[in-house]
């Protein structure tokens, strides 16, 4: 029984990091309506960044995160102003094409970070790395929970910050309608700026606060892209409470995987739960019928 | 003979109710038109029909047989051909590729079908525009395009929907002239229209709903002077 | 209509000699991997370019053509050319659920779930041990010494899909394509029954792609997951192999598979050997570095590729042929 405890701790605990990287995707899929299949490759660059200030500075991947945040921030800004927004305008045949600019972006970054940093595999341990305390029998990583509390605070910002402010507001009211909201004088282009910078600071702060218990290498977008649709897909798109608990869902999903399968079966794990949703969730499903 | 019958069609859009018990049966060879202020579900009804959305209660019936949950392109292979309010055409596709890609409806042969889709573009009035991108034309010939595609799908049933808003009055004479004359060819028409001189001078009967329910329905005259009619458009401090 | 043939007629002509005049293996080869690419090319352009579902793994056919190749060989001791055929047939019978299942997809959604499919495919071609022999791989035993016999089967592979989309094209099958690509709920409205053809377009790509997978197995002798079913290397090639020539254009992909491998090829050997070349000839320390850097870097540059093509040429060669030609003709 100890056993299950254990796992369904370790899985919400991951869960809460899962949700921001969901948060992100879902607000940039609800809003500029495509798939950021560099969001993983986002957080992988938040991660090196972290590694960086950590291994070269000695900072503590929690102040990181006032450092990664907002330089992920400009990162996702400039992305969308540069490469992305550009394409909105393009006559083309195939209206994937942002998609795929995602896709390449990915790889760049990708491939830089390799470039800079090798294939090898690094980490950052700190004091609280491998540090754990008990209740009742019930061991729980230190830093998964204080990574859980700042994703909690996060999380619960962002919802302030969609609700209560101006911002916010128009984010929430290109996602509805992107004509109405420029109509009404929505900078319709500044928002999408802003949801990605967003959407990539998100990430970023999932990045820095995996750092401690994770590993790094350049490869690890990929996997991450991946869990990050899962989490949106589950969540049903463009809802954030949604990605909540898809990010709660897959990390229980993984850990349940991990404890009662296998450790390689993690990956396929996400993938399976991508096609049951597909075959089964009509709400997430029907969402995505009539876009 | 009632080609199309609607009974007590409704749907249910979450917790909105769309269209309310609708019943209206369409005689074969009238034109049968559909009015009512804005957002009252006129193209809603459209959109059942056409199986565009599913219904959520009731039956549609044609030809005494009940399509109610047919598919879209089975709907249309039964006869009922419908144009869009909004019009899609099929932009990177000259104007001859776009009505081919509906007389293969009903021939596989590619030199049948180009000469039947030119026949139905002569018919119409487009040949001007034969070889021309769908995306370059004019709204009013865009619309035109948009009938011309349903018509040729050879349906004995045609849903126009709003084909002449945006028009003016040049062309508006000619729209109703093309929708007689396709009467007249032998197609029953049922008309959503915004337009009181088109609908009013063209419809054998009307069928008015405001908030998704039926109002009235009758001759043009009649419906035009029921007051639940004109209060429906205009409010209610008119005494008529 | 005869005219327009001229260009890529004269294409093929060259197609045919080539063997025979230039006999280096190395250009061989790299020319076997252009038909090759023709071939996914085409059956890309006929899901994503004509009927405008965008997919994203079609390696997911590639590698089950290969696999069945190399299992037909490895397993069952048939040779191995009778993939060619079955390679297709099993592509197809992956297509077919996925596309069952999935074309109720729009956009982008339904190019996630090719590229779940291609995930798919990858995990359980390596962890499917007892099939496949995962990671290891299959090994399969060469017909020909030469690559002269593997390039004309690849030739005729290559115009085989060609001729295949210029069919399509001009038959009813591309007119329902079009429209579904257009507007398919105008489609729809026309009684066309958008998700079968859906399939027979989907039908048609994989089971090209799928023959291509069989081709390559028979022709490399070797594959594994990482190989066949690679996101990047399969997929995304054959994505750009039609962007660059031109998405839904007949002879697009033709042109797009010689200009893809010619520039991936280009930075892996650092411009054939050139870059080293220059650096023996002028001494520069620095053009060494540059060299280095160039053929390390050649799956960065392949990224830079995509955005660049993505950002300045989304039609393509063939696409945006008015506008190059205009290009040019301004520029004397």
């Amino acid at each position: 029984m100890d056993v299950f405890f254990q796992t369904l701790v370790a899985g919400v605990l991951k869960g809460g990091l899962y949700a921001l990287i969901g948060i992100g995707m879902t607000l940039i899929m609800g809003v500029m309506r495509i798939i950021n299949l560099a969001h993983g490759q986002m957080m992988m660059v938040a991660m090196y960044l972290t590694y960086v200030f950590f291994h070269y500075m000695g900072l503590d991947p929690y102040v990181t995160l006032l450092i990664s945040m907002p330089s992920l921030f400009f990162l996702g800004v400039i992305i969308q102003k540069y490469f992305l927004n550009p394409l909105l305008k393009t006559e083309t045949i195939l209206p994937e094409n942002q998609v795929l600019m995602t896709v390449g972006i990915g790889m760049v970054l990708t491939e830089v970070a390799r470039f800079i940093f090798t294939s090898n595999y690094l980490s950052a341990k700190t004091q609280y790395s491998d540090a754990t305390f008990f209740i009742g029998g019930i061991s729980f990583s230190v830093a998964l929970c204080i990574a859980f509390i700042f994703a909690s605070a996060l999380t619960t910002a962002m919802f302030f910050f969609l609700i209560k402010t101006d911002v916010g507001r128009s984010i929430r009211a290109v996602a509805q309608d992107t004509e109405a909201a420029s109509l009404m004088g929505v900078n319709a282009e500044r928002i999408r700026n802003y949801t990605m910078g967003i959407g990539a600071a998100l990430v970023a702060a999932a990045g820095t606060l995996l750092l401690p218990v994770y590993y790094l290498f350049p490869d690890i977008g990929g996997p991450f892209t991946r869990k990050a649709f899962v989490i949106t897909i589950l969540g049903g798109l463009g809802s954030t409470v949604g990605a909540i608990f898809g990010g709660i869902t897959l990390g229980l999903a993984e850990a349940f995987g991990a404890t009662y399968i296998g450790m390689d079966y993690e990956d396929m794990i996400g993938l399976l739960i991508f096609i049951l949703v597909l075959l089964f969730l009509p709400q997430g499903f029907k969402r995505l019928t009539k876009v | 003979m009632a080609i199309l019958e609607l009974q007590d069609v409704g749907k249910n859009f979450g917790g909105l109710r769309a269209v309310d018990e609708v019943s209206f049966a369409v005689q074969e060879g009238e034109i049968f038109g559909l009015i009512g202020p804005n957002g009252s579900g006129k193209t809603t009804i459209f959109n059942l029909i056409n199986h565009y959305y599913p219904v959520t209660d009731g039956k549609i019936v044609f030809h005494g047989r009940d399509i109610t949950r047919l598919k879209t392109f089975q709907i249309c292979r039964l006869g009922i051909g419908r144009t869009f309010q909004v019009v899609k055409p099929l932009a990177r596709m000259t104007v001859l590729d776009n009505v081919i890609a509906s007389t293969f409806l009903h021939t596989k042969h590619m030199g049948q079908a180009r000469q039947a889709a030119e026949e139905t573009i002569e018919f119409c009035g487009l040949s001007v525009y034969a070889n021309h991108l769908a995306k370059s034309l004019p709204i009013a010939s865009r619309k035109r395009l948009e009938i011309t595609r349903a018509l040729a799908t050879r349906p004995k049933l045609l849903l126009l929907d709003e084909t002449a808003a945006g028009l003016n009055p040049g062309e508006l004479d000619e729209a109703i002239q093309l929708i007689k004359d396709i009467r007249d060819s032998g197609v029953t028409i049922i008309i959503v229209e915004h337009i009181m001189k088109v609908i009013m001078s063209i419809s054998d009967r009307i069928h008015a709903i405001n908030y998704g329910r039926t109002i009235a329905e009758g001759t043009p005259k009649e419906v035009a002077a029921n007051p639940k009619v004109i209060e429906a458009y205009l409010g209610e401090e008119v005494h008529a | 209509m005869l005219k327009s043939r001229t260009g890529p007629l004269i294409y093929l002509g060259v197609l045919i000699l080539f063997p025979l005049v230039v006999r280096d293996s190395y250009y061989q080869h790299l020319m076997i991997l252009v038909l090759m690419w023709v071939t996914i090319g085409s059956g890309w352009n006929i899901i994503a370019g004509y009927t405008g579902q965008v997919s994203f793994g079609d390696a997911a056919f590639f590698g089950s053509g290969a696999y069945t190749a190399g299992l037909l060989a490895h397993k069952l001791g048939f040779s191995a050319w009778w993939g060619l055929g079955l390679g297709g047939l099993v592509a197809l019978a992956i297509a077919f659920p996925f596309g069952w299942i999935c074309f109720r997809l729009r956009g982008a959604y339904f190019a996630l779930a090719t590229l779940a499919l291609n995930e798919i495919c990858r995990h359980l071609a390596t962890v499917w041990e007892s099939l496949t022999d995962g990671m290891v791989g299959i090994l399969v035993m060469q017909t020909f010494v030469s690559k002269i016999p593997y390039y004309y089967i690849a030739l005729a592979l290559a115009v085989l899909s060609v001729l295949c989309v210029e069919w399509i094209v001009h038959s009813r099958l591309g007119y329902y394509f079009i429209s579904i690509r257009e507007d398919q709920d105008a489609a729809e409205s026309l009684g066309i029954d958008t998700h079968y053809y859906k399939m027979v377009s989907l039908s048609f790509a994989a089971f090209l792609t799928g023959l291509a997978g069989s081709l390559y197995m028979n022709y490399m002798g070797f594959i594994d997951p990482e190989v066949v079913f690679s996101l990047h290397d399969i997929s995304i090639m054959a994505i750009l192999v039609g962007i660059v020539g031109g998405v839904g254009t007949i002879y697009g992909p033709a042109v797009g598979a010689f200009v893809m491998v010619a520039v991936s090829e280009i930075f892996r050997t650092a411009g054939f050997g050139f870059l080293k070349y220059l650096s023996q000839a002028t001494g520069w320390g620095f053009m060494n570095l540059v060299t280095k850097y160039v053929s390390e870097a050649h799956v960065l540059t392949f990224g830079v590729l995509v955005v660049l093509v993505i950002l300045l040429m989304p039609n393509g060669v063939v696409g945006d042929w008015p506008k190059l030609r205009r290009l040019v003709s301004r520029a004397r």
